[in-house]
Parts: structure tokens; sequence; C-alpha cells
């Protein structure tokens, strides 16, 4: 409760600056739009904002959804096999070399400019995070639990699904805080590069065409909606994972 | 359960070349309990570890075997310092981690049977997280029971009790352990002189049986027999060094 006050002041005097900044900056509504306006035209522009939020939501889902699953495959495979590690380790790291951004304009060449150039964005950009936090988690299993489990003459596949994979989920929680906040920012991206729909397109759109208050509403958006995304991913791994 | 066999140990010990126990050789009869007593880094830990199959970053020049020629993979069991519980699992599921990990099917009844016996039966739905480190130790005693193996070593795993539960803890597993063989690691001389059938007092200099007093275990901790007899295992210690 405490804490909810303090971020809603915090807010609050937030947009006040900001409406001080314009009123005596005397800043045109082109160049830095005042909080007012901008939440008027969130308001009159609703239907148009909410209908392109949906086509980035479904993008940055799905793209979290695959992300996460290849991130877990893959820490898995590394984890399990030594030969998996010595191969795909290097390649793992060189892909990091390669900003992701770079890449956004092949993949609309490669996947055209519907959802899915947007949701391999948003997967490419979250995978590492995801493997590299589990992966770890993985690999750091207390001794005491395997030894326990050599002890008990556990079968090596036993050992990796029944002690190492759940000791290490709160890691793949981490890695999917992080994917969470990550992913839109992908999808966001890809939007910019090519798109027809989405936030980052009528972000682009409006931006060409001087409106800067719906830019301005169009990223408070989207801001809301990672927020959400982050709050749901949280709730869902202390639920699951941490007791 | 097979009968258990006496363990026989013999030999030296180094870890990266430096000396973790000197040359050594002790029995610990079967069917009975043996505590190893010695002050911490003489390496009582890694003679367990070697009985138990373990400590592979340990070379040991020496033997370490069961008294009846067989192989001891698959009939030890270990109770640590830790309780190794898994806090995702419920006290049943963690009772009978041994049998999943083997793939074999589990024994729902018997896994009731040793939370019984603990005095646990009525927790059995519980996460760890939920219990005393008191009682958490009792289900890795349940754990080591559900194994049902003729050898049990255990590497101080009454060490972070509190001394009531501690006493509690050494009553209930000199009951439910015995006729096994026992190997148990300690630095406790109060905790010896309860729980041994034999003592070895285990030094840099080597390891030196002390006999303990002829009363059957676990001692009464207030009995002058024991107290005598601690206090003379601390005095050996002392000296020791």
């Amino acid at each position: 409760m405490k804490s909810t006050l303090r971020i809603l002041a915090v807010t609050l005097l937030g947009l006040a600056g900001w409406q001080a900044v314009v009123t005596w900056g005397e800043l045109p509504r082109f160049i830095l739009p005042g909080p007012r306006l901008v939440f008027t035209t969130l308001w009159t522009s609703r239907a148009l904002i909410a209908e392109h939020a949906v086509v980035t939501a479904i993008e940055v889902l799905l793209g979290l959804g695959l992300g996460a699953a290849a991130g877990f495959a893959s820490a898995i495979a590394l984890a399990a096999s030594p030969l998996a590690r010595s191969l795909l380790r290097p390649m793992l790291v060189f892909s990091q070399a390669i900003p992701v951004f770079a890449l956004a304009p092949i993949l609309t060449l490669w996947l055209g400019y519907g959802l899915w150039s947007k949701v391999a964005m948003a997967l490419l950009i979250i995978y590492f995070p995801v493997t590299s936090a589990f992966f770890d988690a993985l690999m750091r299993t207390p001794r005491g639990w395997l030894e326990l489990a050599h002890v008990m003459n556990a079968m090596p596949g036993r050992i990796l699904w029944r002690i190492r994979v759940p000791a290490a989920m709160p890691g793949f929680a981490s890695g999917l805080r992080l994917a969470a906040v990550y992913a839109p920012i992908g999808a966001i991206i890809g939007e910019w590069v090519g798109a027809s729909q989405g936030l980052g397109y009528l972000m682009l759109l409006a931006n060409g065409r001087a409106k800067i208050d719906l830019m301005f509403a169009a990223l408070i958006v989207l801001a809301v909606l990672t927020l959400v995304l982050h709050a749901a991913v949280d709730t869902a791994c202390r639920r699951l994972w941490d007791g | 359960m097979s009968v258990a066999p006496a363990l026989n140990m013999a030999g030296r010990a180094t870890i990266d070349g430096t000396a973790i126990f000197g040359p050594l050789s002790f029995v610990a009869p079967a069917g009975e309990w043996t505590c190893l007593l010695g002050p911490s880094g003489v390496g009582k830990s890694t003679v367990l570890r070697l009985l138990a199959g373990l400590g592979d970053e340990v070379l040991f020049l020496g033997e370490a075997s069961a008294g009846d020629g067989a192989s001891l993979c698959g009939r030890v069991a270990l109770m640590a310092q830790s309780d190794l519980l898994m806090p995702w699992l419920d006290l049943t599921a963690n009772v009978t981690l041994g049998t999943r990990l083997r793939g074999q099917k589990t024994q729902q009844d018997r896994a009731r049977q040793v939370l019984e016996r603990v005095g646990l039966a009525d927790h059995a739905g519980k996460r760890p997280n939920a219990l005393s480190g008191g009682q958490r130790q009792r289900v890795a005693l349940a754990r080591t029971l559900m194994e049902d193996r003729p050898v049990v070593l255990l590497d101080e795993p009454f060490s972070s009790l509190d001394a009531r539960s501690r006493a509690l803890m050494q009553d209930l597993s000199a009951e439910v352990l015995a006729g096994r063989t026992v190997l148990h690691v300690t630095h406790d001389t109060a905790e010896a002189a309860r729980l041994g059938h034999h003592v070895l007092l285990m030094t840099r200099r080597g390891i030196t049986s002390v006999p303990p007093p002829d009363s059957p275990i676990p001692r009464r901790y207030d009995a002058p027999e024991t107290l005598e007899f601690q206090g003379r295992l601390l005095r050996m210690l002392m000296e020791a060094e």
C-alpha cells in the first residue's frame, strides 16, 4: 500500500514536471506535447491504438513462448552433453557478437512483412538471456544432491530431469523475467524495419505525420504492455518455483 | 536388507599432491556402530566419501572395501550434515527419491511406514520448508531407511541440531539403524560416547581404537560411565595435537 502510494506520487510529480516544461518552455506540440494532450489523444484514438497494440502483443507473446522454449531446450542439451557444450558454446557466444538489430532487415526479407519476422526478432533477442541463465543454473546443482544421487545409484537421465532441472528452475525464471522486458523491444524493432501493423509501425507513422501526441500515446501503451507482461511472468514464476 | 558386511579401510589419500590423511587402517565390524571421532581437517569425511564411492578428486592408494569381498556399490546409504532434501518435493516424494532415481516402482506403503517410524507420518504431504531442522533430519533418516542398505555412512548428520533435538535424533537413529554396519563421522565426543560400539580416534598421527563402556547403545547421556568415557575421549583429543 505504502509503495503504491509512493509510485503514484512519483508518477504525478513526473507528469507535473513534464507539463511544466511544456508550459513554461513554450515548446511547440510537434516537438513535445504535454501530458494532457497525450492522454486526450490516447482516449480519442483508443480504437486505433488498441488495434495495433493487439498485433504487437501477439508478436511479443509468440516470441516469448517460442524463445523460452528454445532457450529451455538448448540449455538442457548443453548441460546434458559435453559434446554439445564444446560445439555449441562458442557459436552461442559468437551469435551474441552480432547485434540482433542488424538482423532485422534480413529477417524481414526472409520471413516477409507479416507477423513472423517480428516473432523471430523477439525470439532471437530473448534466446540468449534465457539459455544462459538456465544453463548456468543447470551447471550449479548443489554437489551434495548429486552425490546423494550417485550413492543411490541413480540413472544419469533421471539425475538431469529429477534433480538438476527442478533445482535450476529459479535460474530459468530469472531468464524469463529478463525475457519479458526484452521481447517487446524485439517486436518493435521488427515493426520499425517493415510492417503494416503494430505499435512500432504506428509510432513511425505518427512521427512521419508530426502527430507526436499519438506517438507518445502509443509509447505509453507499449510501456504499460511491457510492465504488465513482466508482472505476469514474475507472478507466474514465483507461484511455480519460489514456493 | 542383505547381511551387513564389515568395512575395511587401509591406505593414504592426497588431493593435488597435498596429503589428506596419512597411512592408516581400521575395520568397522559388521552390523555394529563405529564412530570415527576427530578434529576438523584430519580427513574423516574423505574416509567416508571414499567408502561411499565418491571423492573422484581424491587420489587414494590402498583399499576401501567390504569384509565379505563383494563390491560396496549399491549397498551403501549416506546421510550428510545437510539434510539434502529437495525443496520442490513433499516428504513422501523425498523419502522415495532413490527408487525414482533408479527408475523403480515407488512403494508408497513403505514410505508411509518409514515416515511413521521417524514420527512424521502426519506431515507426509508437506514440503521440507515447512519443517524444523530436527524434523528435516528425521526425514533424511527416513530416506536412508527407505534405501534399506546394509551399510550406512553418517557424516556429522546431527551437528547442526540443538542439544535436545540432537539427543532425540541419536536415540532414534540408534534404534532404527540397529543391525546395520554404521560408520559415523563426528567431532562431538559426547556423541561418540553415546553411540559407538566402537570408537576410533582419528588424529594427524593416525587412528587409535578407544574401547567404550560395555553398556548397550544409545548410552544414557548422563550415565557416569558415558560421561567418564566422553571425558577420556576429549583428553585424548587434547593430548594428540
